[in-house]
């Protein structure tokens, strides 16, 4: 479920990405790109679980799934946490320290 | 166990090397004339393609390390890793760093590869298309 959760969340990341690929200025392409990496890393786990398991890696328990999909749902909250972050600190369109300077 | 490690060193080592092509490629890419600076920046340089390896490997081994956080092998006191406290475990665990973990940096190094081809055969189509406009 966590693998399937990732490889959602990357597929809609590098739809969006591509979509607005004339402006960089969300920086989509990090997001998308981080994705990537978890969910091709978790596809390696998941052969090698599958390996050793075999049918049975496709009949997870309910508790197991449930729990599957919570840490799912968490990793993708935590991917986007640290995108928004890295869209704070690098402020492409400058907007933050616009606010900043217009508080002093 | 500690799978994640793997592509964290890499991750390492990818991003000194971004860092070391960055500054040759900024030596080297003093436009002497307008026309060599737009034939250099029609190219993707080496660096902004490593960074999408870069990308991948960090982001990918943060979010694996949560997993880990969230299964109780990784903790926040001495040895950080749970499967360190027997020997046992610790065999396992390198065992599991030699298979998966090296999978792991292989396979998204191989998918950063097939990215890297693919952008370098666009950007040679793009080119022709030029050359072909200017004839």
């Amino acid at each position: 479920m966590t693998l399937l959760i990732t490889v959602f969340a990357a597929c809609i990341t590098t739809v969006l990405w591509y979509k607005n690929a004339s402006d960089d200025s969300m920086k989509l392409g990090f997001l998308a790109l981080m994705y990537w990496g978890a969910s091709l890393m978790w596809m390696c786990d998941a052969i090698f679980e599958y390996k050793e398991l075999g049918a049975e890696f496709f009949t997870p328990e309910t508790a197991d799934m449930i729990n599957d999909s919570f840490l799912g749902l968490s990793v993708v909250a935590l991917g986007m946490v640290i995108w928004l972050v890295q869209l704070i600190v690098k402020d492409p369109k400058g907007i933050v320290r616009k606010s900043i300077s217009k508080k002093m | 166990m500690a799978c994640f490690l793997v592509p964290t060193g890499e991750a390492i080592v990818t991003t000194i090397l971004t860092k070391a092509f960055k500054s040759k490629e900024k030596a080297e890419l003093t436009p002497v004339s307008d026309e060599i600076h737009e034939a250099v920046s029609s190219k993707i340089p080496f660096s902004k393609k490593l960074s999408w390896l870069n990308n991948m490997l960090w982001g990918g081994s943060a979010l694996l390390a949560f997993e880990h956080i969230w299964h109780g092998e990784v903790v926040p006191w001495f040895p950080f890793l749970t499967a360190m406290e027997s020997p046992e475990e610790a065999t396992a665990m390198l065992h599991e760093m030699s298979t998966v973990g090296v999978s792991m940096a292989v396979l998204v190094t191989a998918v950063w590869g097939i990215m890297v081809m693919t952008s370098d055969i666009i950007m040679k189509g793009k080119e022709m298309d030029v050359e072909g406009e200017e004839l």
